[in-house]
């Protein structure tokens, strides 16, 4: 029994459900196919939530969502062996309504999203996997599931899976994912009273800080760590790229472990409760990674667009205004009834004129730079915390004598190359 | 009953994590021979953050129940020797939480 469906969204992670919603309320027939148990059982994320743009797709999410801390500071770490260089913004205007953005759980957030979408109208079928997207003539018809009988059709699909982006490949939209285009994440959910997490963090009750943590949380390797405060836990995780893990025989969680560890970093979760242990890929190969966006009959969000903004650990925000324009798109296509690439390829253009494509193109260089060149972690994060410690240790040598020791510490890298280093980052950060 | 300052194992912290293992693998080596007599590094006992991939003996061991479907050995497999899908529908890893 082959039912049609205006349009099947394949995942309901906050790509795909926000293309529901958008899709149920202007009213088409729309399914949404979830592997997991329920929405979110498949889904990790550190994880922060952005009020943009989920407030323009439901403007009452602060009063229903389950929401952990609103954010009021957030925190970039440089660490090293036995030092830190800390620097950080803290705002009391996130800290009133609308706010700025949210600790969540994924598990939690997500089925609470999808609910939204079926209360809109939206099918939501679980614990069904999508194998296969159906082709006939080179046009999108619909998808096989592994549920008997499977087959679905519709209009248009929208591929919403996630980071392996099976379907997108399938479909030849992409070739296999490179290790250099995705970090391995591991991450620990520690419970901890919320006094303790206020105590600790400087918070009142209903704030919640980040902290990003660069260095010696990755053992130098590109990527970042990571502690986030929920209402009564913390999450504390590492991401690094897999190529590099791969490179450095680096296991993943021995390296969130050490980190966990770290004289710095310790007492920040000390007597807390490890609840949970989650393992995901991140998108980290930026514009130069994402696949095509469209076809006859099917576009690509979220992070199986490998739609992630590194650099401002953005991936959610993103996700779901790809959802919010592909189902805009796709309302269109309904209108004029032609779902060709002619009219899909409208998503793409509005992608690309968004914030999304604009942030992915200003960042598009700045990964790989980061990648290829292990100089700023492994020597400049170094030498920054040497010259702190220079300048702030007080012992009898003159300060125009510290100044001199630092700026030698610069010669012995190399003055020009120093500079030629800065310039390059400035560049591809710009 | 807590410590957080202990170095957990991957048992200790699979064991935190909710799962509902299906009779059969979702992931398989497609040559075994491949990683007998081809691969030196077998990255997939390094990257896999469940430690499900095990060499013992003289082949591949898949620990499937513990997998976090994330994909780094199918994508890190210097062979592409790695045949990997989904579990069935509402098999396999569950998280509760983040």
């Amino acid at each position: 029994m082959a039912e049609k469906f205006d349009v099947i969204v394949v995942g309901c992670g906050p790509a795909g459900t926000s293309a529901a919603y958008i899709l149920a309320k202007a009213g088409l027939n729309v399914i949404m196919i979830e592997r997991g148990e329920y929405p979110g059982a498949k889904n990790v994320m550190g994880g922060i939530l952005y009020r943009y743009p989920l407030e323009e797709i439901v403007p009452e999410f602060l009063a229903e969502a389950p929401l952990e801390r609103p954010i009021v500071e957030q925190n970039l770490w440089i660490l090293n062996k036995d030092s830190v260089i800390k620097t950080g913004y803290r705002g009391l205007e996130w800290a009133e309504a609308p706010h700025n953005n949210f600790t969540v759980f994924r598990a939690k957030f997500d089925q609470w999203y999808a609910k939204k979408a079926v209360e809109q109208g939206a099918l939501l079928i679980t614990e069904t996997v999508v194998t296969e997207v159906i082709v006939e003539d080179g046009r999108v018809k619909g998808v096989k599931t592994d549920r008997p009988d499977g087959i679905l059709y519709a209009n248009i699909v929208i591929l919403a899976d996630g980071v392996n982006s099976l379907l997108a490949k399938q479909l030849g939209f992409h070739k296999e994912i490179k290790p250099s285009d995705v970090a391995l994440a591991t991450l620990e959910v520690i419970n901890l009273s919320s006094e303790k997490i206020e105590d600790r963090f400087n918070l009142e009750p209903n704030q919640g800080a980040t902290i990003e943590v660069f260095g010696d949380s990755t053992k130098g390797m590109m990527g970042t760590g990571f502690i986030y405060t929920n209402k009564e836990s913390i999450s504390i995780g590492v991401g690094a790229l897999l190529s590099d893990l791969a490179k450095n025989h680096q296991r993943p969680h021995d390296l969130l472990e050490d980190f966990k560890q770290h004289r710095i970093i310790r007492k920040l979760i000390e007597g807390g409760e490890p609840k949970e242990y989650l393992a995901h890929l991140i998108p980290e190969g930026g514009y130069h990674a994402i696949p095509k966006l469209f076809g006859h009959g099917v576009m690509v969000v979220g992070d199986a667009a490998q739609l992630v903004n590194g650099i401002h650990r953005e991936g959610s925000n993103l996700a779901m205004m790809s959802g919010k324009l592909a189902a805009e798109t796709a309302i269109l296509a309904n209108e004029v009834n032609d779902y060709s690439e002619n009219i899909l390829s409208n998503y793409q253009q509005s992608l690309m004129g968004s914030f999304v494509g604009q942030d992915l193109k200003k960042y598009k260089d700045a990964t790989h730079l980061l990648a290829t060149h292990p100089e700023y972690f492994n020597i400049y994060f170094p030498m920054l915390s040497k010259a702190a410690s220079e300048m702030l240790t007080v012992d009898g040598d003159s300060k125009w004598k510290k100044q001199k020791n630092v700026i030698n510490m610069v010669r012995e890298r190399g003055i020009y190359r120093t500079a030629r280093d800065l310039f390059r980052l400035g560049r591809v950060m710009k | 009953m807590s410590e957080p300052n202990k170095k957990l194992t991957i048992e200790e912290l699979q064991y935190l994590t909710r799962f509902a293992a299906d009779n059969d693998s979702h992931v398989f080596i497609k040559d075994l021979n491949i990683c007998k007599t081809k691969c030196e590094e077998k990255v997939c006992t390094i990257v896999c953050p469940a430690e499900a991939y095990k060499w013992e003996g003289d082949r591949m061991f898949v620990g499937y129940e513990g997998c976090h479907e994330c994909g780094s050995c199918r994508i890190s497999c210097p062979y592409d020797n790695i045949e990997w899908r989904y579990p069935k529908g509402g098999k396999g890893i569950i998280f509760r939480l983040a």
